[in-house]
């Protein structure tokens, strides 16, 4: 832990207590500290503006190897927003601007030496409407390992493109038409192509932004089944609005509230014992 | 519950016959306007094809005509130099007199000539040249009529005017009718027309010197303004970040466009011919200026096109970790094409139809020679038509016609292309 601490340039008031929301009187989720996983991102004292408004403040939060971290909150609440701080997607946005840390194994990533590219490639996003590009199946797969230089020769290209389209669970629904484009798929079918496109890179974490909020039920659980898939080989962060899914799948949940983390820990706490009662408001239904 | 369920029923149907009524007329509006520039387009391409269909016809006049010797080598030197340089206007003019001998006076013989174009000779040297045995011999031979004789044999010229106001007396007209008579008159198409440059001569005047000069042009203003134009959209509205910079940039750009394209012309003498010492005419000059003239036209139409490129792709492809270049060369980039492509031809086709900028810089001069390069002088299509619809002559009337359907085929063959070219790599999303 301290070691990592060292590469953390705080730009405020440097933070003794380790991931502690606010709000919040005793432990967040390390409750069972024995079968605790290895950190792999830790945000300290996040702030994001965009112009005069804050979307988010002071988030503290830290994301556990090889586990599937929930973001839940009412609609506004800056659960996009976080998320797209974990992979500097704010960057391009006009007005948009982050404060405090944010470490990727130790190292913060708002760091000026770290390049964005790079970056990108370790962690992937997966957003809430498909985007596929306006290429044929295959194509939309290999872009990423293309433009990273994975691989060396065609073979090595469609081998990664089969297991990545095998991993999303897509392969046997597209395996006659993979150069056909990925815009002529289901809606469902595209989402997990944007899946597969997002793990042929290999990234170690997949942030994933309401993957399933334009999906049936059964191309949802599909999804789901995915992740918890995923999640021997990836760190997974996942925004939803749907309780059961996030109860479903996920190891953590983090509850948002006006653009502050009111509540943090493991999903099962959080959801049969929140501590805090806009978590326990929230859950129940009875507000957002 | 129910009678308010009621009433809104009441009022929604009540309402409902009006808004139908709205519905209608806004309905009628379109096709009114629609049809109002559909006649005025078909009144327009009537009016020209019924006065220039007849410049793609052209009159000739068969003559007997002695390839004397003493004309054209007395000496029998049977060199092609000497026979080069005979003349043989004199063959055109005993061959007309041999065909009507009771002329006698200079000036009606001079009346008679007339009737043959002037290009006649041209025609007869260069088949001696061809054919030396010619000489000696009598041929019967088409030779190319005057514009006015042209215009009559067309029937352009109509018979009841008075005498003094034709171009074209009543012994001419007699002759003529004599010729008709004998067969020894005919209409051919005008292979000419399409093949010759301009000349002083309507009979002799052809538009394919005017149609390389606005080819040549073109070619300088496309490699000129579609690069440059699509790198500077392409930076200010992906890779720029917005500041008042790019807001004075864009403020100027939106200005470019409405600048009277004579601008452009002065800019141009100013800087190309008089302080960089370009030549004057040349398509290279006029290229640059229909250049500077066409970057913002691209340059609104590319932006507009990004813009319409959904934010979800750039989102996707930077969330892979694509460099700002690659999203752009990748992505963005060809989604935007058929937007790009489109407003790269209206902006062509706006320049290949401007003439005002191209007066200033000298491209107004006669020119006869088809020009061989960029730095030759020339002239372009809308300028051989305003030269045209200068000249006096009735024969010109129809050239100007006939170059402005040459034009406008031109126009309409980039816009098919503009529409072909979107079909083709439209892609949907
Ligand atoms: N690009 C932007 N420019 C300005 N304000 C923004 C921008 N994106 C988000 N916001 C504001 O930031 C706040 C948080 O937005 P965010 O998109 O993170 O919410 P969210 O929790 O993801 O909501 P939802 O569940 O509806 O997706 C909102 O008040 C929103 O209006
Ligand atoms: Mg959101």
């Amino acid at each position: 832990m301290g070691k990592q601490e060292t590469n953390v340039v705080d730009v405020r008031t440097p933070r003794v207590s380790i991931a502690i929301p606010q709000g919040e009187k005793g432990d967040n989720g390390q409750a069972g500290a024995a079968k605790e996983k290895p950190l792999k991102m830790r945000t300290q004292g996040v702030n994001v503006f965009y112009g005069d408004n804050q979307a988010l403040s002071e988030i503290d939060l830290d994301i556990r190897e090889n586990e599937v971290t929930a973001l839940i909150g009412p609609s506004g609440c800056g659960k996009s927003t976080y998320l797209r701080c974990l992979n500097r997607m704010n960057d391009t946005i006009e007005g948009c601007q982050v404060e405090g840390t944010v470490t990727l194994d130790g190292e913060n990533i708002y760091d000026r030496t770290v390049d964005v590219v790079h970056l990108r490639a370790r962690i992937g996003m997966v957003f809430q409407k498909p985007n596929p590009f306006p290429k044929s199946i295959y194509d939309n797969v290999a872009y990423g390992p293309r433009i990273h230089g994975l691989v060396s020769s065609q073979d090595a290209l469609n081998e990664i493109v089969m297991t990545s389209l095998t991993k999303a669970g897509l392969l046997d629904e597209v395996r006659n038409r993979l150069h056909e484009p990925g815009t002529g798929l289901s809606g469902g079918q595209q989402q997990r192509l944007c899946i597969a496109r997002a793990i042929a890179v290999n990234p170690e974490v997949i942030l994933m932004d309401e993957p399933c909020s334009a999906l049936d039920p059964i191309a949802t659980a599909r999804i789901e089944e995915l992740i918890d898939e995923l999640r021997k080989n990836y760190t997974i962060i996942i925004v939803t609005h749907n309780m059961q899914q996030a109860a479903r799948v996920s190891q953590r949940t983090a509850f948002f509230h006006l653009g502050v983390l009111v509540e943090f820990g493991d999903t099962e706490r959080v959801f049969t014992s929140p501590r805090d009662e806009r978590t326990q408001g929230y859950i129940t239904g009875r507000f957002g | 519950m129910t009678v308010s369920h009621m009433s809104t029923s009441k009022l929604t149907a009540a309402s409902l016959h009006r808004r139908h009524a709205v519905e209608k007329r806004f309905r009628a509006y379109g096709v009114v306007a629609i049809v109002t520039a559909l006649v005025f387009l078909i009144i327009l391409l009537s009016s020209m094809l019924s006065k220039g269909y007849s410049a793609f016809f052209q009159a000739q006049i068969r003559l007997p005509v002695f390839f004397s010797q003493d004309v054209i080598d007395p000496k029998r030197t049977n060199s092609s130099e000497i026979i080069a340089r005979a003349n043989y206007q004199i063959l055109v003019r005993n061959a007309l007199k041999a065909r009507f001998p009771d002329v006698k006076k200079r000036r009606e013989v001079k009346k008679l000539t007339m009737l043959i174009s002037r290009g006649a000779r041209r025609h007869l040297r260069a088949m001696v040249a061809h054919e030396p045995s010619l000489i000696g011999t009598t041929q019967e031979v088409w030779l190319l009529a005057s514009g006015d004789a042209d215009m009559f044999l067309k029937g352009a010229i109509p018979r009841d005017i008075p005498e003094k106001s034709r171009r074209i007396n009543d012994r001419q007209i007699a002759w003529l009718n004599a010729l008709e008579e004998d067969g020894a008159s005919r209409r051919r198409f005008n292979v000419n027309f399409f093949t010759a440059g301009d000349s002083r001569e309507a009979e002799q005047a052809g538009i394919w010197g005017a149609i390389v000069g606005s080819a040549l042009t073109l070619i300088v203003t496309l490699i000129l303004s579609f690069p440059v134009s699509v790198t500077a959209a392409v930076y200010l509205e992906e890779l720029s970040t917005k500041n008042w910079w790019t807001d004075f940039l864009e403020v100027n750009i939106n200005n470019m466009a409405a600048v009277p394209s004579i601008i452009y012309g002065l800019f141009g003498l100013a800087i190309f011919l008089n302080v960089m010492h370009l030549p004057r005419s040349a398509p290279v000059v006029g290229g640059i200026v229909l250049a500077l003239m066409t970057f913002p036209t691209i340059i609104i139409a590319t932006r507009a096109s990004l813009k319409a490129v959904p934010p979800s792709i750039r989102e996707a492809a930077r969330g892979l970790g694509a460099s700002p270049a690659q999203v752009v060369l990748h992505h963005v980039l060809p989604l935007a094409m058929p937007g790009i492509f489109t407003g790269t031809i209206i902006g062509m086709s706006r320049a290949l139809g401007e003439s005002a900028p191209l007066l200033m810089i000298g491209m107004v001069a006669f020119i006869v020679d088809i020009p061989q390069g960029l730095f030759d002088p020339a002239s372009v299509l809308p300028v051989q038509i305003y030269l045209w619809a200068d000249s006096p002559e009735r024969a010109f009337v129809e050239k100007t016609a006939a170059a402005t359907l040459v034009l406008m085929v031109f126009l309409v063959v980039m816009n098919a292309t503009a529409v072909v070219l979107r079909r083709k790599f439209e892609k949907r999303w």
